[in-house]
């Protein structure tokens, strides 16, 4: 017993000395999920992209706003229809010593270019990419490409001679079963330098005091070191938030936040995320797959799709569900994104009696059954959605059941078209609409799972693709979303919103990428 | 008895092979790992690709047989999500499950022995009722419940502990240890405590149970009646005889720790194999799955074995059984 009190005291005294070293130059951190790879063009994924954006630049970068700024390019035109000219920075070095030439933007493109890599989707309109001297880059494009600056801002740029020295010369093959050298090192031009790595344990991360950026594009932060530990459980990341042990907390849980905004010497900011929760559902198959209705697809008829919007109850989920911390939607996009409007945002008004209306006009005057596939851990307050949305369709006759899942079986199955009537979320990184078309509504979109084909919205998703008039081009996204919120294919939810926790003392701006940018911060 | 422990050897490798083409069938529904492993820009096609190149569309029986070829040279594979070998990443996380649970089994036996041998012997005082309804409360709560509580009380309120994580740790060749330094061993208190709670109520209501039993037998009266000192009967003749099953229940148990700490791993994110198992098992990384429960049949086997092996020296009627029963000397 008495060895107990000792400890106890003893244990008292180290903690108590241990909080006092940590001084302001250091940024402790916590978030859900770890970097899965230091590799930058391996994995296209949240925290994976946001712990390499610390460590490697690309050529051209966002602020706080998500505005384009210049990052290791100083700027960028188009000397032709098909090839964009980028004039490099002068006297910037990688963390190594190496210095940072032309040489490295070809390699670092061709190498996100190439089969293994995840980011080649981005840019598959670059045709080639050229060298013409030492601080000059020609991307040769397929075809006219208006958008390829915004496409080109998640390319990082790594460093030749390092990548060959390291055979790293492509993103890793899984069917070679071995690690490669860039999974757990990375050399970049970025402001901060990686000093330690234990993937889903800690890392850290020292100020780069050499990084080019600091009295350019940012000022010279007073954080020296920012060191990572991903917590899983959320109670206990609050937990480490409440207690002092960390300073920002990436992704509280929402019922939380109350709780850390009372708490002195905390604070949270919050922002729109761009990312826009929908319902889609299937109108191109002949018959429902999980219904009672025969011989016939019940969303076919625009009514019923009519009747579906108008019985959910966006303001109540906002209120009840999300407890607050949504934007309600009209259309599948937020702002942010170019091609977006606040008179698009309107929603078709609540009314579940016009609901009951229309339905009975178009031959379900008892409604009809249908399955609601639903995520159960991707999206915020996901699954509560969707019961929110079952006890709200009951309503108006039509009785949904819901099927809720982990993602990793989820999206397997939306994949499989295999779902009638689903929530989806979907972000656009690089915040143009032509984004959002060429997957979700264009004929071959490769997550259009509601088979929407319009011939015109088609013919005006690929006329955007390469149209480099902006008055043109902005007419045409206009006229595509008219004919996509007219269709009522997808139902808009709202925009989420993402909220961070952080002490009342540290000044790091929130963004709507939800990727905090550790440049950025400062210490008060 | 080397005849036995061959045959038990045997039965070991069995049941392992069984475990791993159970385990490796069940996970064909454990989600799709592609979908994790790829952005959402990638096409059908893409995806079709890493498919092929990880040989998900071989069938059934040739990625089995790759997979327990593989397994017994000690290569299980790439991790789909972190891209290094299972067998490193294992071998990283072992030590600190294994230390959490070496430290929870010492203290669960050393306050479950004494505990249940003072409530065998006195069992009518109140000392004894209390202990033993506080006890239920190890057993009846969830340790996800006592360890957020905990944290909540020692951590955010007092400040005395740290909610999460192992503390700084010293390596010693491959083994990290957070014995070494002060945050290693603070960050062990509750996690520990956590994780020793049920084992300990189990073992004290055993002991007590057993001690009950013992003490009404012949030879302890007679020992009495000869004299013999309390402390003689009660530690020297009772103790000893009521040890066998406490040594099954807590050999069973301490597999059971080993491959059930995850939850506390979880709610204290101690970086341990049971946190990379339920991280594998939400990204439908398969690798990590089928060598983590091939690992925990291992340890169940082994430990069982042990166990088997430790009644022989506990308890000296059985070798002379069985030498009996099988018509031999022993």
């Amino acid at each position: 017993m008495k060895l107990a009190v000792y400890a106890l005291g003893a244990g008292l005294a180290v903690s108590t000395a241990l909080a006092a070293t940590a001084d302001a130059k250091t940024l402790r951190w916590a978030s859900q999920g770890d970097a899965l790879t230091m590799d930058p063009h391996a994995q296209n994924e949240g925290p994976t992209g946001t712990l390499n954006s610390q460590v490697y630049d690309s050529l051209i970068h966002r602020d706080a706003g998500l505005v384009k700024t210049p990052g290791l390019a100083v700027s960028w035109s188009t000397v032709e229809p098909t090839v964009w000219r980028f004039k490099l920075r002068q006297g910037v070095s990688f963390h190594g010593g190496q210095p940072f030439t032309a040489d490295d933007v070809v390699f670092s493109l061709r190498r996100a270019l190439s089969e293994t890599s995840d980011f080649k989707n981005y840019i598959n309109s670059i045709e080639e990419v050229r060298k013409v001297d030492d601080l000059t880059v020609d991307i040769i494009t397929k075809g006219p490409n208006p958008i390829l600056p915004d496409q080109i801002t998640s390319i990082r740029i790594m460093d030749k001679e390092w990548s060959e020295q390291n055979k790293v010369e492509k993103p890793q093959n899984y069917k070679e079963a071995e690690e490669t050298f860039a999974v757990r090192n990375a050399n970049g031009t970025g402001p901060f330098i990686v000093a330690q790595r234990d993937p889903g344990i800690r890392t850290v991360l020292k100020r780069n005091d050499a990084w080019w950026g600091w009295g350019v594009t940012d000022p010279k932060t007073n954080v020296e070191e920012v060191v990572y530990t991903p917590i899983a459980n959320p109670a206990t990341r609050v937990a480490a938030l409440l207690s002092g042990e960390v300073d920002f907390v990436l992704d509280p849980p929402l019922q939380d936040l109350a709780r850390i905004g009372a708490t002195s010497g905390l604070k949270v900011s919050q922002v729109n995320q761009i990312r826009t929760i929908f319902f889609g559902m299937d109108v191109g198959a002949a018959e429902l797959r999980h219904s009672n209705v025969k011989g016939k697809n019940p969303f076919q008829d625009p009514k019923v799709r009519e009747a579906m919007y108008r019985a959910i109850d966006v303001d109540t989920i906002k209120a009840k569900t999300m407890r607050g911390l949504s934007f309600p939607a009209g259309i599948i996009t937020s702002g942010g994104v170019h091609g977006y409007t606040p008179e698009l945002d309107q929603r078709l008004s609540y009314d579940p009696a016009k609901s009951k209306a229309l339905l009975a006009e178009a031959g379900y005057p008892d409604g009809f059954e249908v399955q609601l596939d639903c995520p159960n851990d991707r999206y915020n307050n996901d699954e509560a959605i969707c019961q929110a949305t079952v006890g709200m369709l009951a309503r108006i006759g039509v009785k949904a059941s819901l099927n809720a899942r982990s993602k990793s079986v989820y999206f397997k199955s939306l994949q499989n078209k295999e779902s009638d009537f689903y929530l989806l979320g979907w972000g656009v990184p690089t915040h143009d609409s032509h984004y959002v078309f060429s997957y979700l509504a264009a004929s071959k979109g490769s997550w259009n799972f509601v088979n929407f084909s319009d011939k015109r919205l088609d013919d005006l998703t690929n006329a955007m693709e390469i149209e480099t008039d902006s008055a043109k081009r902005d007419a045409m996204i206009a006229e595509a979303w008219k004919i996509l919120k007219d269709s009522n294919v997808y139902i808009p939810l709202h925009h989420q919103v993402i909220a961070w926790g952080l002490k009342a003392g540290l000044e790091l701006p929130i963004i709507a990428n939800d990727s905090p940018q550790f440049r950025m911060a400062m210490w008060k | 008895m080397v005849s036995y422990v061959i045959r038990r050897l045997f039965q070991a490798i069995l049941v392992m092979l069984v475990v791993a083409l159970v385990s490796f069938s069940m996970f064909t529904y454990a989600g799709d790992p592609v979908n994790n492993m790829v952005g959402q820009e990638a096409s059908r096609a893409d995806r079709e690709a890493l498919r092929e190149r990880l040989g998900l569309n071989d069938p059934f029986v040739l990625q089995f047989g790759r997979f327990v070829g593989r397994a017994v040279q000690g290569e299980f594979g790439i991790s789909y999500q972190l891209q290094r070998p299972v067998e490193h990443l294992i071998a990283e996380r072992m030590p600190a499950t294994l230390e959490l649970v070496f430290v929870s089994a010492i203290l669960a036996l050393a306050t479950g022995i004494p505990l249940g041998v003072y409530c065998g012997i006195h069992r009518h005082s109140w000392v004894s009722r209390v202990l033993l309804t506080v006890s239920l409360v190890g057993v009846s709560l969830p340790t996800f419940v006592i360890g957020i509580f905990m944290i909540y009380l020692f951590a955010v309120h007092l400040g005395w502990l740290p909610s999460f994580g192992r503390g700084e740790t010293v390596k010693l060749g491959w083994w990290s240890t957070g014995f070494l330094t002060p945050s290693g061993l603070l960050a062990l208190i509750m996690p520990s405590i956590t994780l020793s709670l049920f084992q300990t109520t189990l073992i004290m209501r055993l002991v007590r149970a057993e001690m009950l039993e013992v003490m009404r037998t012949d030879y302890i009266k007679f020992a009495r009646a000869r004299g013999l000192s309390d402390r003689a009967i009660n530690f020297g003749h009772a103790l000893k005889n009521t040890l066998v099953p406490v040594i099954t229940i807590a050999g069973l148990n301490i597999g059971a720790l080993i491959a059930f700490s995850i939850i506390t791993e979880t709610v204290f994110q101690w970086p341990g194999m049971g946190l990379l198992f339920i991280q594998a098992v939400s990204f439908a990384d398969v690798p990590i799955m089928s060598a983590y429960l091939v690992l925990v049949a291992f340890v169940f086997v082994a430990i069982n074995l042990i166990v088997d092996l430790l009644y022989y020296a506990v308890d000296p009627r059985l070798s002379v059984d069985k030498g009996a029963a099988a018509g031999r000397p022993s």
